[in-house]
């Protein structure tokens, strides 16, 4: 089943388009990174805009003596390259003095840091060698490079050439993407009862516990947006199982049944091991089925979970997507997604925001997919919307977030009828 | 490089934004990269804005580095002309922008709109955002105000006034410019202009029909007042009337400008009598720490220090434009003024100070609630709760009823301190029967999850064990500061061990 050539074979028409983009970058990414790799630092090494993001982004979380900061580039800092090495390494000592706990510390490139070249790579090297015990690395969430969830890929991209190598003919699977711990643990578990026995995860929750990668590996994308993980992946002789993503009931199965088949698992045996998950799975959409079924829906691109998450909605719970934007279509990685989409879904890659607004607008969609920035003034023009990030952030995947996801598109909609008295334009501010 | 994870203030183009969002008819074409956008959020969620600020970005990516980023910048200002049809334009660069040297001044004038096109100059790695709004609102009344206008004949008309600083995303600014116009009004004079907050461009082209011109916000203000004052011989006030004694200076002020008679009025506020009432009696001599930017953190020392009967043990601000009237105030309270914005620098400031109530800002609270110390939010930055549906206001006589409320509150008030002290021994109140209201069982935990701070070992000496158990009698809220105090008094005596004669030895000694 190559699905990279079934697409080629029956392709769809993807609307491209330039302008303005409304989305966040990949220094987003390290609010939940950060969460799940316990013992890493994140230092971007920017402005006082990056700050004041991931401060934004961040909300509450950076009270809690986050395991993430910003180095402000300063005025002098600007004067000349070395001096901005100089002071890095400063930094770097300074953070590392204060929380001996960190194992590994990502420095992450930022647009400004990106824009006057400063090299980070040559400075984790060098910081690696001043600081031992600690593993340095270094990728970048700049704007410029990285849309969103894109940050997550090129941080997992930087850790695969750090991750040891495995016993050759080591049959093995590895789960790639950031996942809650609780479904990272449901997923574990399914894969044990199929019998297969070792599996990883990318990111591991500790930096010692970096899976080993080699020919024996075979790894399962739990999300959209590895395009550059996977590849090193690939470069260093894994093998990726194409899939669709683990959302809902088909999705959750189509994905163990990648692995399963990979692993020669007996059909039977894998159908009575996943039925009772997978039947929760689809009692729990059942309830939201009512309330979503014939809704349009329209998805301004943001993560990259536009496309498989479109599927799920039109496929499980019977929504009619209009247009579905992503930021970024790996035409391979959504081979199977984009087979499985329904017919006469307009793609789009890439934003003019003012124009796609346009064309929400005009097709007024049940329920709108944006991020926070736009969500609000669209409701003050009447749509419903659904703030995207929260996607990113919930535990969506799997059998048994099945039922969590669905709500979470129909919550919106099941407000709007509850809050139909009251009146349809209050004073604004 | 500045090691960082908290910033008081955003980056100074955010600033500006806050100017644009507060005006009507204005656009900014901000050159800046993809992700920048995230800066609308805080508009659109922690204001709860009903609209886009208009603000188009031209979010390039690295393929678009090199010549392209200029054409990017003009085709992206022709678009939102054509789009929005702003009556004026303010472009300017974000910090990775100012880097790439394309000049949105020089690319704008090329343009040849038929509009006014202001160019901002931000310096993003030296300047932050009560700069970027300050500076942007000085470039716009520069450029906009009509310099030959004056007001007209004082004859058969009421005083007219200009209501200067207030902008978008401002703690209670909606409110106090509410308040303020009220005030004014009832001292017969007139609002002529509100700016930036709903002001268009053609309202700036006339604020030289006003007589003077309120600055209310010295942060956002400061710089244009002092051009109006300069060009268009406008004076301007300089007490921002945010409590009862400064609220009634700013009258007299006010009054002065106008030329009318200093009206003989009452303070239409409850907040005077609130405080004389005996359930006060208890806050006096609260100590409080102060800190926020320095406009709401002087009004505050004085609130509390002249009005509440509070005593100020610490005085701060973030922006350093104004730590000139920080370092001022805080010689009025014999404290050190606190100027930084090092959000681990005030936390050590409070902990050091013994307080009992925080004023302060979002992070403040954050601290304060660490620390367990009572906390009220007095300025920003701050969080979506602190954009309240209700009239809130913090200046004029309703905003000293605001300000009682919310400062007290955190408190406990005086009636029911003394319940708890009478009683605490009883088997309700004691400190292991948690809140009533919580069905006195599941709220064990909270109280008992303090203990562990207070149940370690001290070093040197360490407590007897039955100096400990009085200590425990002590509510639990003052229990902390006696056991600061108590510690303190026997390093100071270099005691071995803490002894029941300890405790009141040191309670006689810090109750001097």
């Amino acid at each position: 089943m190559n699905t990279a050539l079934a697409a080629a074979a029956a392709p769809r028409p993807i609307l491209r388009e330039r302008g303005q983009r409304e989305v966040f970058c990949g220094l987003t990414g390290i609010i939940w990174l950060h969460r799940k790799v316990q013992d890493a630092f994140f230092l971007v090494v920017g402005s006082r805009t990056c700050a004041h993001l991931l401060q934004s982004a961040a909300g509450v979380m950076v009270f809690a003596e986050p395991r993430f900061a910003t180095a402000i580039i300063e005025e002098r800092d600007l004067a000349g390259l070395a001096d901005a090495n100089e002071e890095l390494d400063r930094v770097v000592a300074k953070l590392l003095a204060r929380r001996p706990e960190i194992k590994l510390l990502f420095l992450v490139g930022s647009c400004p840091s990106e824009v006057i070249k400063l090299d980070l790579s040559r400075a984790a090297a060098r910081l690696s060698e001043s600081q031992p015990g600690v593993k340095i690395l270094n990728y970048s969430g700049s704007g410029i490079e990285t849309t969103f969830t894109q940050g997550e890929d090129a941080c997992l991209a930087a850790l695969v050439p750090a991750c040891p190598v495995a016993p050759t003919n080591a049959r093995r699977l590895l789960i790639v993407g950031a996942l809650p711990d609780i479904v990272e643990d449901q997923f574990r578990r399914l894969f044990a009862e199929l019998g297969i026995e070792r599996v990883d995860s990318l990111p591991p929750r500790r930096a010692k516990d970096l899976p080993q990668v080699g020919p024996g590996t075979v790894f399962l994308l739990a999300q959209p947006f590895l395009g550059d993980t996977a590849q090193a992946l690939e470069d260093r002789g894994c093998k990726h199982l194409p899939a669709l993503f683990p959302f809902g009931a088909e999705g959750t199965t189509a994905w163990l049944h990648a692995a399963a088949q990979a692993f020669g698992i007996d059909e039977m045996h894998f159908r009575a091991v996943v039925a009772p998950g997978r039947a929760r799975a689809k009692r729990a959409l059942e309830r939201h089925a009512e309330r979503l079924a014939g809704k349009t829906i329209f998805f301004m691109p943001d993560s990259q979970l536009e496309v498989p998450l479109a599927r799920f909605l039109a496929n499980e719970l019977g929504m009619t997507p209009i247009e579905v934007g992503t930021p970024y279509l790996h035409r391979a990685h959504m081979a199977d997604e984009l087979i499985a989409l329904p017919e006469g879904v307009l793609i789009s890659e890439g934003q003019d925001v003012d124009k796609q607004l346009d064309r929400v607008r005009a097709a007024k969609p049940d329920l709108t997919v944006c991020g926070l920035g736009l969500a609000n003034p669209l409701e003050r023009e009447g749509l419903t919307t659904k703030w995207s990030i929260e996607l990113v952030f919930s535990p969506v995947h799997g059998f048994d977030q099945a039922g969590d996801l669905a709500e979470l598109f129909a919550r919106p909609l099941v407000r709007r009828d509850k809050v139909a008295s009251l009146p349809k334009s209050a004073p604004c501010n | 490089m500045q090691l960082t994870v908290w910033t008081y203030e955003g980056p100074p183009h955010v600033g500006a934004m806050r100017v644009a969002t507060a005006m009507e008819g204005v656009h900014y074409v901000l050159h800046a990269p993809q992700g920048d956008t995230y800066a609308d959020l805080l508009f659109t969620m922690i204001e709860r804005r009903g609209k886009r600020p208009p603000v188009t970005y031209t979010t390039f990516q690295a393929r678009d580095l090199g010549t392209d980023t200029a054409e990017l910048f003009q085709s992206a200002a022709r678009d939102a002309y054509a789009r929005f049809s702003p009556q004026a334009m303010i472009v300017g660069a974000s910090c990775t922008a100012e880097l790439i040297q394309d000049d949105p001044a020089g690319l704008a004038l090329a343009m040849a709109l038929p509009i006014p096109v202001i160019a901002l100059e931000l310096p993003s790695y030296s300047r932050k955002e009560c700069f970027g709004a300050s500076e942007t609102f000085y470039q716009l009344v520069r450029t906009l105000t009509d310099q030959n206008l004056k007001p007209a004949p004082r004859e058969g008309r009421r005083p007219r006034a200009n209501l200067l600083g207030p902008t978008a995303l401002g703690f209670r600014h909606r409110d106090d410019v509410v308040e303020v116009t009220r005030l004014l009004n009832d001292i017969g004079v007139d609002v002529a202009v509100v700016a930036p907050l709903g002001a268009t461009p053609a309202d700036l082209a006339r604020l030289g029909e006003a007589d003077f011109n309120v600055s209310m916000y010295p942060e956002t203000s400061d710089t244009a007042v002092r051009w109006l004052e300069k060009t268009l011989g406008q004076k301007y006030t300089r007490t921002v009337p945010i409590g009862i004694g400064a609220t009634n200076e700013f009258i007299a002020e006010v009054c002065g400008l106008a030329g009318l008679p200093v009206p003989s009025v009452p303070a239409d506020s409850r907040m005077p009598w609130w405080s004389q009432s005996v359930d006060s009696t208890y806050l006096t001599g609260k100590r409080v720490f102060i800190f926020g930017d320095a406009t709401h953190a002087v009004a505050a020392a004085r609130v509390a220090s002249t009005e509440l009967g509070f005593e100020v043990v610490g005085l701060g601000c973030y922006n350093r434009e104004f730590a000139r009237d920080v370092r001022e105030a805080a010689k009025l309270y014999g404290v050190e003024p606190l100027i930084t914005d090092d959000y681990l620098a005030v936390e050590d400031a409070i902990a050091a100070s013994a307080c009992e109530l925080v004023l302060g800002t979002q992070m403040e609270r954050h601290i304060a609630k660490r620390l367990r110390i009572p906390c009220a939010v007095i300025s920003s930055p701050v969080h979506v709760q602190d954009f309240p549906a209700r009239h809130s206001p913090q200046m004029g006589f309703e905003g000293a009823n605001v300000i009682f409320d919310t400062w007290i509150h955190p408190l406990a008030m005086g009636l029911e301190e003394h319940l708890l002290t009478m009683f605490r021994d009883d088997f309700e109140f004691n400190d292991a029967a948690g809140s009533s209201h919580l069905g006195g069982h599941g709220a064990a935990a909270p109280v008992a999850e303090a203990e562990p701070e207070v149940a370690a070992p001290v070093q040197p000496g360490g407590w007897t064990a039955e100096a400990e158990r009085e200590l425990m009698k002590i509510p639990f809220f003052v229990r902390g500061k006696a056991r600061r105090n108590t510690e303190a008094f026997a390093a100071m005596k270099g005691l071995p061990s803490i002894t029941l004669e300890t405790l009141y030895d040191a309670k006689a000694h810090h109750a001097r």
